[in-house]
């Protein structure tokens, strides 16, 4: 999977770093911590920057290039920030034979952003993502924590609209 | 004691249907009313009618009410709770003349020809009460394997049984168990797949939201049966609500003793993990699945050694998925030859689906292995969306391949299915009708498989590139006729060397397109034209001037400025009516989308 690499400057603060110390260190002597250490310090930073990974590489004493060989490897693991508003459309089959192709163009187009980007003032950003296992609604998009099941390509306008 | 019990739905579908909501707004009304000591509101997994959700079932009646909102809530308390009157209207009736029949949830078309062992607490129990699971016998067969049974009677009861994977790949569960047991070793692993990767398919999330004891009660006897004390569940970070459940669930089984140290007073010692998957569809493959928990990329190994052998932490490892591991405690109590006595020869039990795309009863559905595909489709799933025709069913996801409707009978098993040149899969079951391409469908995957190929070997990583190339040259226009011949070539070749169970089944669905619809590939080659109307490379739309009464609708929706009024004004209309310049039509339907009229179509 294709990964795009934020250039915006990493703007980590000194409580995030001591959080992501804090797991470092309940996690330093169990085996195969890489990955439930990465997923925390995406919890706490919300993407996964070079300066993140090389906290972990450190804490864990694991080389910088396995921890980026692992960050690169999963598409849950980002290298640039999301968005206030984090989108991500359902590509799983029960959605794209109901459409969600369609609904992801036209979230594009309104946001004038392309899949994996984040709008310029850091609002919204977009996704399109596997099934999420809600294929009874399909086609399904999730805005945070927010469903929207059933969706027609009209109704994406009012969505967004809630989160002006 | 409770007079009536209000199980309301808390799996991922109703969840998503707003169903917490509901749970909140029940309990509130039923305390207003004072009968919080008489009823009791309790959130369930998933009852599998995702598509009426969110559900909502009052005991001891059995009234199964489907679609609710907060505003029906009141109506509910007030009418069925304290008057005894069930609300009709909210009843899910297969005909409107039901409504006044009342029949049970297990006489409706949806449940009738269901037979639940794998979700028999899906939707009856509190998943979050280990109490409630253990009252429906939970954790009764881990007490008899570890006080009754020696590991080798345990592994061929499995055997007996004939319970196969159910995965996709249909090992004999019991087999790999004998094969892990007499492998000597400081410490073997007991693992779970839960990294449910085929997109459309969500059978074991409901069974891990819905009866994660089952899970865990399975691993324990696993443990057992082979000799070992530590299990992983690999479950997939993008199913909040299974992890939060099982997280509980694990919590509970250690205080009572059920994951430990001496369980039940023996020798025994069992302890459970959570790993989170991140995101890569490869690692539903077992060696990668084992990789990943090790902290690493999730690529695979080639195989021998198997993970029987050498898994986990290069030890001796047995991986299962969900569904099978919750058949298991059933199997080790009511007995092999009860579990046998379902399904036909080669398959055995039940098998869950999940029935998703243009039918009308989406959700969960669990039958006896064998079950003709028809019934499915017509009976259970109440038919094809707005009336259209059935043209496919896909099975086993990217893996898998398509049923035509020349194969609607086909028995839904292991072997049946491999004949007709698809899979049981792990159970994604996505109905197809007239609207859908199958060009586009294979194309659909080919992308998901190029994406989602770890790049480790070379026919996989590049192979499945090339075949997505062709079929974009074909979808846009550009085919030729020896393209479908060098897609079989590329297809067979990628079939034969690539080194794990992506690559090996990632051109399935192109081959059974090409079996069952090559015509669609002819028609988009030499007429340059989608029958389905779906890929837009291939498509002219056109205004019949006629039926276009000028309204203008279309012009105002058009994003391109693609539709100009002309001078004809039809025989019988007012206005001029409209056309479409072709050279500046996006193809976005738009147009379509506005039209009262039907005046304009897509070829």
């Amino acid at each position: 999977m294709r990964k795009i690499i934020s250039s915006l400057p990493f703007k980590g603060t000194e409580e995030q770093k001591q959080k992501l110390q804090a797991v470092i260190e309940e996690h330093k002597d169990m085996a195969g911590a890489l990955m439930p250490v990465l997923q925390e310090a995406q919890e706490i930073y919300g993407y996964l920057p070079y300066e993140v990974q090389l906290m972990v590489a450190e804490g864990l004493n694991v080389p910088l290039e396995e921890v980026y060989g692992v960050v690169t490897f999963y598409s849950q693991f980002s290298l640039s920030p999301k968005g206030k508003y984090h989108i991500s459309v359902c590509l799983g089959t029960a959605c794209y034979v109901k459409g969600s192709g369609d609904i992801l163009n036209k979230l594009s187009e309104i946001l004038g952003i392309k899949s994996e980007e984040c709008t310029p003032d850091g609002k919204f950003s977009l996704t399109a993502c596997r099934c999420i296992g809600a294929c009874g609604l399909a086609p399904v998009i999730t805005i945070n924590d927010d469903v929207y099941g059933r969706l027609t390509v009209d109704q994406v306008k009012d969505v967004l609209a809630k989160y002006e | 004691m409770y007079r009536s019990n209000v199980l309301v739905c808390g799996g991922t579908g109703c969840t998503s249907s707003n169903s917490p909501a509901v749970i909140e707004a029940m309990k509130a009304e039923i305390a207003k009313q004072g009968l919080e000591k008489e009823v009791c509101v309790v959130q369930t997994g998933c009852f599998g009618l995702c598509a009426n959700g969110p559900v909502v079932v009052v005991y001891p009646e059995g009234s199964f009410y489907a679609g609710v909102t907060v505003d029906d809530v009141p109506e509910i308390v007030e009418e069925h709770l304290l008057k005894g009157r069930i609300v009709k209207r909210l009843l899910h009736v297969d005909e409107e003349a039901d409504r006044d029949v009342l029949k049970s949830l297990n006489e409706t078309n949806f449940y009738k020809y269901q037979h639940r062992v794998a979700l028999r607490n899906c939707g009856v129990i509190n998943p979050e009460n280990i109490d409630e699971y253990i009252a429906m016998d939970g954790y009764a067969a881990l007490g008899k394997v570890l006080t009754e049974m020696t590991q080798d009677e345990v592994i061929q009861v499995v055997l007996d049984s004939g319970i196969r994977g159910r995965g996709g790949a249909g090992f004999p569960t019991g087999l790999k168990w004998k094969f892990a047991k007499p492998n000597q070793a400081d410490q073997k692993y007991v693992a779970c797949n839960a990294d449910e990767g085929d997109p459309g398919a969500f059978m074991d999330r409901s069974i891990l939201e819905g009866d994660p004891h089952a899970v865990i009660e399975a691993m324990a006897i696993a443990g057992y049966a082979i000799g070992a004390t530590k299990g992983y569940i690999y479950v997939r970070a993008e199913y909040p609500i299974a992890i939060h459940r099982l997280q509980v669930a694990l919590k509970q089984a250690r205080e009572y003793g059920l994951l430990g140290d001496n369980i039940f007073g023996t020798d025994f010692c069992f302890d459970l993990d959570l790993r989170f998957g991140a995101g890569a569809f490869v690692c539903g493959e077992e060696t990668s699945l084992m990789t990943s928990i090790e902290g690493k990329r999730g690529e695979p190994r080639p195989r021998p050694p198997f993970p029987a052998v050498k898994g986990l932490f290069g030890k001796p490892t047995v991986l299962n998925n969900v569904e099978t591991y919750a058949n298991i405690p059933q199997i080790i109590l009511k007995g092999a030859d009860w579990f046998a006595s379902m399904g036909n020869e080669k398959s055995k039990g039940t098998k869950v689906f999940a029935l998703g795309g243009k039918i009308n009863n989406t959700g969960l559905v669990e039958i006896p292995m064998g079950t003709p595909l028809s019934t499915i489709i017509n009976d259970i799933g109440g038919g094809v969306t707005n009336g259209k025709k059935f043209k496919a069913a896909q099975t086993g996801g990217p893996s898998g391949g398509c049923i035509p409707a020349e194969h609607i009978d086909v028995p839904m098993d292991y072997d049946h299915l491999a004949e007709i040149g698809t899979m049981i899969g792990s159970g994604g079951l996505i109905v197809m009708d007239e609207d859908n391409c199958m060009v586009d469908i294979a194309k659909f995957f080919l992308d998901f498989t190029v994406d989602e190929s770890c790049g480790k070997c070379t026919p996989c990583r590049v192979g499945t590139r090339r075949m997505y190339e062709i079929l974009e040259k074909i979808t846009s226009g550009k085919g030729e006729m020896e393209d479908l011949d060098k897609l079989e070539e590329l297809a067979e070749y990628i079939k034969e060397n690539s080194l794990c169970g992506l690559g090996q089944t990632a051109p399935n669905p192109v081959l059974s397109t090409l079996r069952y619809f090559r015509d669609e590939y002819i028609a988009h080659i030499v007429d340059k034209k989608c029958p389905a109307g779906v890929c837009k490379d291939l498509l002219t739309f056109t205004i019949d001037q006629d039926k276009c009464i000028g309204c203008g609708m279309c012009a105002r929706n058009c994003p391109a400025d693609a539709i100009t009024r002309t001078d004809y004004i039809a025989p019988g209309h007012k206005l001029a009516s409209f056309t479409i310049d072709a050279s500046k039509c996006v193809k976005c339907s738009a147009c379509i989308a506005g039209c009262k009229f039907n005046a304009i179509s897509k070829k």
